[in-house]
């Protein structure tokens, strides 16, 4: 994973709320058995709208999408981060992420950025006057900028050191390879498993 | 102080603790299924790791797979490549695959209960939201994304803070013909979708404790549409006397050691959650979704409402958008919505209890002229088990198509999905726009009023239907 520090990009207002991750990626994008190219699945069901905020040519390259609250709920697929992702967005501004979806984004590079309702307004009356103005996102000082805004946004500590470093979880889990070891041999007898077979 | 049924079970999982850092967790169960998997596997082979504990993962296929022709090859090409990237996968990683046509295929949160493998006291991990369900156990069971699936193949372990605690209390006695679905989609239109995020939340009370098995899967099933990590029921008689003869159950001394052990899980008397919520059984009526999501919910008898009713902002705008693309009407009553598709099955309502009680209504009827219903068995073991029962007659002779397990209709991967503006009464969890197909149009409902709705062709109770001439048999 690359390490996120700072990003400055244009912003594109989604002026919703409740999209869940269904809408971010319908399933019958999900067959891919790939990493990329789930760009064409995203927000499927709007991107025939010429209405629809990214079809409009003053959000072409736009990097940072402002959405209402809950953003990201239902589905566990991290498809919908991939989509974003493969689409160009770094980063998501949202009031409320649904939980799964803040913890893929941490996982696979994209920032979920959480702020405040009255933030994601402010930042929506930005973009919309100005769609060409840059918004920074600073991950080292957790703030926001577009404008004359400047406001601070939530991350937990432990998914912007990830993030800050770029580090891969599966290789820091295994440095404590002996901490699972030790865990094992405790394991009670009766817990099952899978293997071998019954019927 | 004491403990809560989550927090015992969440501490006997920590293999690492830092302060600042995520716990590190070690779980017991780890279910695999053909779409959130291909790329973490991708993963361990770039990476050169293999699975550390293959007797501890299953997999099977459900999300995409037909549910016509399952003996033959998958037609969509996407899809079979899909379905057999997870079997090579499983043969290359040593991981006990049930594929097409064996009994225990099927959604993924029906196979693990099914074969005993979800027991008290785990910790169970899918890539699928809905791995809430094995919290009907007295499990932490939750749904993870694909990078996590990695984690998880790799680890055994993953990195989760700890959520903070809630209590649904609901006390009383449920009335007749109101099922655990209705319980719970009452639940989410009180606490809203985002009602349960960061608590794991405990369901007890009277009224729950009186659910069979099956019902607590219902519920705990929809935890994750109000935003909860994870549901958990404390394990009881109910739960022992479930799993005892199953496949996988302890055996002998490894039984009674288990069941000392899961009595000792269930909140200490003392114990104080970070959040209490409480319902009255009584209060609750057979219940319906008018919008596109699960909170947007109201009785069967109340109305289609109008934005005007919501005082926030979000919801009044989200209503409006609601109505709009369900194509209804504020102040119609719901029980005048004309449906097209009757969807029976998913990880909520697809076990044989619920096959059960929809025959019950079914059984001398038939599905009224242009609805047509669809019954997918959530795996082959329950298909197996209608059939026993003679239920497959039952809903073929009304008119249904019986098919074969997976997800199905709940999801729309495979071909059986709702055309644009075509409306569905589904058993499933998921009213979202576009879910069962692009433009579908989604109610959420019971067993009991799919069944009802499917006769009358309108969103029904089975306390709406003509009373039968002829006596229901006795089997149903
Ligand atoms: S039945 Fe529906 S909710 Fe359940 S696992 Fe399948 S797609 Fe997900």
């Amino acid at each position: 994973m690359d390490a996120f520090t700072q990003h400055i990009g244009t912003a594109a207002p989604l002026r919703r709320s409740n999209v869940d991750t269904d809408q971010i990626i319908p399933a019958v994008y999900l067959k891919r058995v790939t990493r990329t190219g789930f760009e064409d699945g995203l927000f499927a069901a709007w991107r025939n709208d010429p209405e629809f905020v990214l079809n409009k040519p003053e959000y072409d390259g736009v990097s940072v999408l402002v959405a209402g609250p809950d953003f990201g709920t239902g589905s566990s697929r991290e498809h919908a981060v991939w989509a974003l992702m493969d689409f160009g967005f770094r980063v998501v501004v949202s009031a409320r992420f649904g939980d799964i979806f803040r913890g893929n984004s941490g996982k696979a590079g994209l920032l979920a950025a959480l702020v405040t309702e009255d933030v994601v307004e402010q930042l929506w009356a930005t973009v919309e006057k100005d769609p060409g103005t840059k918004v920074t996102v600073d991950l080292e000082a957790k703030t926001i900028s577009a404008g004359e805004l400047s406001a601070p946004f939530e991350i937990d500590d432990y998914t912007r050191y990830r993030l800050l470093n770029g580090l891969d979880d599966v290789g820091i889990t295994l440095s404590h390879e002996a901490d699972i070891s030790t865990y094992e041999a405790t394991r009670p007898a009766f817990k099952p498993a899978t293997l071998p077979a019954k019927a | 102080m004491g403990r809560t049924l989550s927090e015992k079970v969440w501490d006997a999982h920590v293999v690492r603790h830092a302060d600042g850092e995520p716990d590190l967790l070690y779980i017991d169960l780890h279910l695999v299924h053909e779409v959130t998997s291909p790329q973490a596997f991708d993963g361990l082979r770039l990476a050169g790791r293999p699975v550390r504990r293959p007797d501890l993962t299953i997999a099977t296929e459900d999300h995409n797979v037909p549910t016509l022709d399952v003996d033959k090859p998958i037609a969509d090409l996407v899809s079979r490549t899909q379905v057999d990237t997870l079997r090579k996968n499983a043969k290359e990683f040593g991981i006990r695959i049930h594929t097409l046509g064996d009994p225990d295929q099927g959604v993924v949160h029906v196979i693990g209960p099914q074969l005993g493998l979800t027991q008290p006291g785990m910790t169970v991990v899918c890539g699928d939201s809905h791995t809430s369900t094995h919290g009907a156990f007295g499990a932490i069971a939750f749904g993870i994304g694909t990078s996590e699936v990695e984690h998880v193949l790799a680890t055994q372990t993953l990195m989760q803070a700890r959520p903070k605690t809630m209590a649904v209390t609901v006390d009383g006695v449920l009335p007749d013909g109101v099922s655990a679905k209705d319980l719970v989609l009452a639940l989410i239109a009180q606490v809203g979708t985002g009602g349960g995020q960061g608590y794991i939340v405990e369901y007890r009370g009277e009224a729950i404790r009186a659910l069979s098995m099956e019902a607590r899967m219902t519920i705990c099933n929809m935890s994750i549409e109000w935003g909860a990590k994870a549901g958990m029921i404390a394990p009881d008689e109910t739960t022992y006397s479930y799993l005892k003869d199953k496949p996988h159950a302890p055996q002998g001394v490894d039984w009674e050691a288990a069941v000392e052990y899961w009595n000792s899980l269930a909140t200490d008397d003392d114990a104080s959650f970070d959040r209490e919520i409480s319902l009255r059984a009584e209060d609750i009526a057979p219940f319906v979704t008018w919008g596109t999501n699960p909170g947007q919910g109201v009785p069967l008898s109340a109305n289609v409402p109008s934005p005007d009713d919501f005082d926030d902002e979000n919801e009044k705008v989200a209503a409006t958008r609601a109505l709009e693309y369900m194509g209804l009407t504020a102040g119609t009553p719901l029980r005048e919505v004309r449906v097209d598709t009757v969807f029976l099955g998913s990880c909520t309502n697809g076990r044989i209890e619920d096959l059960r009680a929809a025959a019950g209504v079914l059984a001398g009827r038939k599905v009224a002229d242009g609805t047509r219903m669809l019954v997918v068995p959530g795996s082959g073991r329950v298909l197996l088990q209608a059939e026993s029962e003679g239920l497959d007659k039952i809903f073929k002779d009304a008119g249904a198509e019986w098919r074969g397990a997976g997800c199905s209709m709940c999801l729309g991967m495979n071909p059986d999905t709702l055309a644009p503006g075509e409306r569905s009464a589904s058993t499933s969890n998921r009213n979202f726009e576009g879910r069962q197909g692009k433009g579908g149009r989604t109610h959420l409902v019971s067993p009991l009023v799919a069944a009802a709705t499917a006769v009358l062709g309108t969103l029904a109770a089975p306390t709406d239907l003509q009373p039968l001439d002829v006596p229901v048999p006795e089997n149903v």
